[in-house]
């Protein structure tokens, strides 16, 4: 630690191509963070899939439905203690760019089957007692700054009213949080009752099914049942775990995502490659000077030592700074991004990786020159 | 005259000395050729895309939804509401009647080739005039689909994207068999993502009685478009949204390109900042290593503008060349390259190539130009300022 002002006093003799470099670290490391929220939001909360559900859709396609009496049989079936159902509303709120999802569901359900879906007992009870009342995710709330009591028009796209409207209305009555990150607060659901008596056509039939498995380790099993029960009927299924069934639908967005992915980390490296070479560059730059230290006592270990933490210091802080902006940067987007990403946050296990790289970089960047410091021989130093 | 000589004399000589300074100018070119590659690349997906989405696109060709519904995949129109349609003044004809086809638009669950997923590979059933609606589509291989029976052609990209889609395979659709009897293109369109049949048969087989989704129809020209759109919307007998193919589906193209031209963009951006810092490094560490022969110059009588040039020219030619590797590098790899994403608006895959074209290429060429100039500037500068006496006596 004795050498730290000495570092210093290094990394200050070339200010600007201290800060030059500084600034390149900088900018990479914020790339790096943004690069893991982007992936995190495209894997699309692969993270809080629920091991013990699985999802049932109709097994030629997810658009076609499937019959409401199908859950109560689901119900009874072994290994299973919770059937629900869901919907694809599919409504427009003012402007198709404002998208959300909504979809009917039976609360009661419904809540037992998302403990992550966080709801107060007061909100829990009005939507009980309300058959056209609507809870919605916390962001969503946010970005379009409605209350309790709003009265909340949606135009249909798929699903007409049984008076011919398009326009259904909806009382907010609850606002559902989670403390879990990850979980998706942009959602809009409503009651299926309400939704089932007022639609036309379709009546008594469900998108798709969530049911809850007694023991996530016979999930497989259990899928495979259920399959069974429903196969040669006219309305044939395919069950699979939550988290299945969530990864191949961030598989359907495709290729495009990863090749994006691979050339950031392309660049990334490549940034990070010409700060390292400007950092040997300087080293190099200082032979004769690195000489004298060694001439007036300073052993080989203690010049290679500093040589090496003079990098590390760069790389680390200016890393270290970087990952926070991006932290500023992902935070702030994160609300204004909702629409597109649900999920869009900075995962912990980024800002660990991003910080053992901040030295990794460093380590890397100083190691060949500190190593030609350390054996650097006194009369050639001198001698150039 | 005299300046413009001195200019020459400078630019040349700095750059013939750019191999003594091999290294850093090395780390330059590699750091702005990586920049320029991975926007053209990040921009060639969005290209790609909206090319697919346009391509096959006729100004003469309405599709008719039912009122409200945003695109085909949530539309609904009974055989009543296609007839009416059909029998419109402003359809173009021919000798079997007018050029519209009524559309059922589904999905079905296939597996990708490369990953082995299910995808939602969309399934179209059509009507016998949809061949002449479509003016573009063609038979590349096999046969048509005979009407009536379980027989489906696959769009060209379809068929290279998702397993099980060569000619002669079936698809297990429930219970029923589908054979493929041939393959089509339609000038790199969005249908070339798409399984078609004959809708007769697709109706019973998605459980959808006698409706349908959407109607293609080609009008008598492409002017009379909004008369057409103005009748059938005020006509009492239907419900319906008349709109442009065209504009239908420059629309569904509009919100994935938008979200890969902005992030692309914003992280194209920061990247190139740190590449501005990366030059702005190789020239100061340039003149730094110039410092006497720079002095030596202005000793000479050369004065400070030439210099500054001459340090501003050695910058952009060592950014141009990092950024023609760049745009070289992303157009052999990326150009033409075969992937398949989600059309969020009917919830199923399009497949398209990736594209670079002219524009693309020199846009990578004036960013690179930009972060040369700009990375530039400040150490020109300072090399036309340094301090004669001291430079000379530095060794």
């Amino acid at each position: 630690m004795k050498y730290l002002s000495l570092i210093f006093t290094n990394l200050g003799r070339k200010k600007i191509r201290t800060s030059l470099t500084f600034m390149s670290v900088l900018v990479a490391f914020i790339l790096f963070g943004l690069l893991g929220a982007v992936q995190t939001a495209l894997s699309q909360g692969v993270d809080v899939a629920g091991a013990d559900r699985l999802v049932v859709r109709h097994k030629v396609s997810i658009i076609q439905m499937l019959p409401y009496s199908y859950g109560n049989r689901m119900a009874q079936m072994d290994g299973i203690d919770l059937a629900t159902h869901f919907v694809w509303f599919g409504g427009i709120y003012q402007d198709p760019k404002n998208f959300f999802p909504q979809m009917p569901v039976d609360p009661i359900p419904f809540l037992d089957m998302y403990p992550e879906y966080e709801l107060s007992q007061d909100h829990r009870d009005a939507w009980l007692n309300t058959r056209t009342g609507a809870i919605v995710g916390r962001k969503l709330a946010d970005r379009f700054g409605w209350k309790i009591g709003d009265r909340i028009p949606i135009q249909a796209t798929i699903w007409t009213k049984k008076d011919g409207g398009r326009t259904w209305e909806f009382d907010i009555v609850g606002i559902y949080d989670s403390k879990k990150k990850g979980v998706d607060l942009t959602q809009f659901f409503f009651r299926y009752d309400y939704f089932d008596e007022t639609r036309r056509g379709a009546e008594g039939q469900v998108g798709w099914y969530v049911v809850r498995v007694k023991n996530p380790d016979q999930a497989a099993d259990v899928a495979k049942n259920i399959d069974d029960m429903f196969a040669n009927s006219p309305y044939e299924t395919k069950a699979e775990t939550e988290g299945a069934f969530v990864q191949a639908f961030a598989k359907q967005i495709g290729n495009i995502t990863s090749i994006i992915i691979a050339i950031m980390s392309a660049v990334f490296f490549t940034i990070l490659l010409v700060a390292a070479n400007t950092m040997g560059q300087s080293v190099r730059e200082r032979i004769v000077e690195l000489g004298v230290l060694k001439a007036i006592g300073f052993t080989d270990r203690s010049v290679w030592a500093m040589v090496l933490g003079e990098a590390i210091m760069l790389t680390a802080t200016a890393g270290l700074i970087g990952l926070g902006l991006s932290w500023l940067a992902v935070s702030g987007m994160s609300d204004s991004l909702s629409g597109v990403f649900p999920v869009f946050y900075l995962p912990v296990k980024t800002v660990l990786i991003g910080i053992a790289l901040t030295v990794a970089v460093g380590l890397v960047a100083g190691s060949i020159p500190s190593f030609q410091a350390g054996q650097l021989r006194i009369a050639d130093a001198l001698r150039r | 005259m005299k300046s413009i000589s001195q200019v020459i004399a400078v630019i040349q000589f700095a750059i013939q000395t750019i191999p003594q300074r091999k290294a850093s100018s090395i780390t330059t070119v590699v750091g702005i050729a990586g920049v320029v590659a991975v926007m053209i690349g990040v921009f060639s997906i969005a290209l790609g895309f909206q090319r697919t989405m346009n391509v096959a696109g006729d100004e003469s060709v309405a599709m008719i939804m039912r009122s409200g519904s945003d695109s085909e995949m949530m539309s609904g129109l009974t055989r009543e509401s296609t007839r009416v349609i059909a029998d419109d003044v402003g359809l173009a004809r021919n000798e079997q009647g007018s050029l519209s086809s009524a559309e059922l638009f589904v999905i079905i669950n296939l597996p990708k080739r490369d990953t082995g997923t299910d995808a939602n590979v969309p399934l179209r059933g059509v009507e016998a005039q949809a061949f002449n609606v479509r003016g573009k589509w063609k038979l590349i291989e096999g046969r048509a689909f005979a009407w009536g029976t379980n027989e489906v052609v696959v769009g060209r990209a379809a068929a290279a994207e998702f397993a099980g889609l060569d000619v002669g395979s079936s698809i297990q659709m429930g219970p029923n068999k589908w054979q493929v009897v041939g393959i089509f293109e339609e000038s790199g369109g969005i249908s070339e993502s798409e399984i078609w049949t004959d809708s007769a048969v697709l109706q019973p087989a998605y459980h959808r009685g006698d409706t349908f989704q959407s109607v293609y129809a080609k009008l008598n020209t492409a002017d009379i478009f909004p008369e057409f759109k103005n009748r059938l919307e005020s006509d009492p007998r239907l419900d319906v949204k008349v709109i442009r193919q065209t504009e239908y589906y420059a629309e569904q193209s509009g919100q994935l390109s938008i979200m890969i031209k902005v992030l692309g963009g914003f992280i194209a951006f920061l990247m190139a900042l740190g590449a501005v810092f990366g030059a702005a490094n190789t020239m100061y560490a340039a003149v730094t290593s110039r410092t006497r022969e720079i002095a030596t110059l202005r000793a000479l009588g050369f004065s400070g503008p030439p210099i500054i040039l001459s340090v501003l020219a050695e910058s952009l030619f060592l950014s141009l060349l990092g950024g023609a590797i760049g745009a070289t590098l992303a157009y052999l790899a990326m150009d033409g390259y075969q992937a398949a994403t989600l059309n969020w608006t009917t919830f199923s895959q399009v497949a398209f190539a990736f594209t670079v074209n002219k524009q693309l290429i020199i846009a990578g060429l004036i960013v690179a130009g930009t972060i040369g100039f700009v990375g530039g500037l400040f150490p020109a500068y300072s090399a036309s300022r340094i301090p004669l006496a001291a430079a000379l006596r530095e060794n």
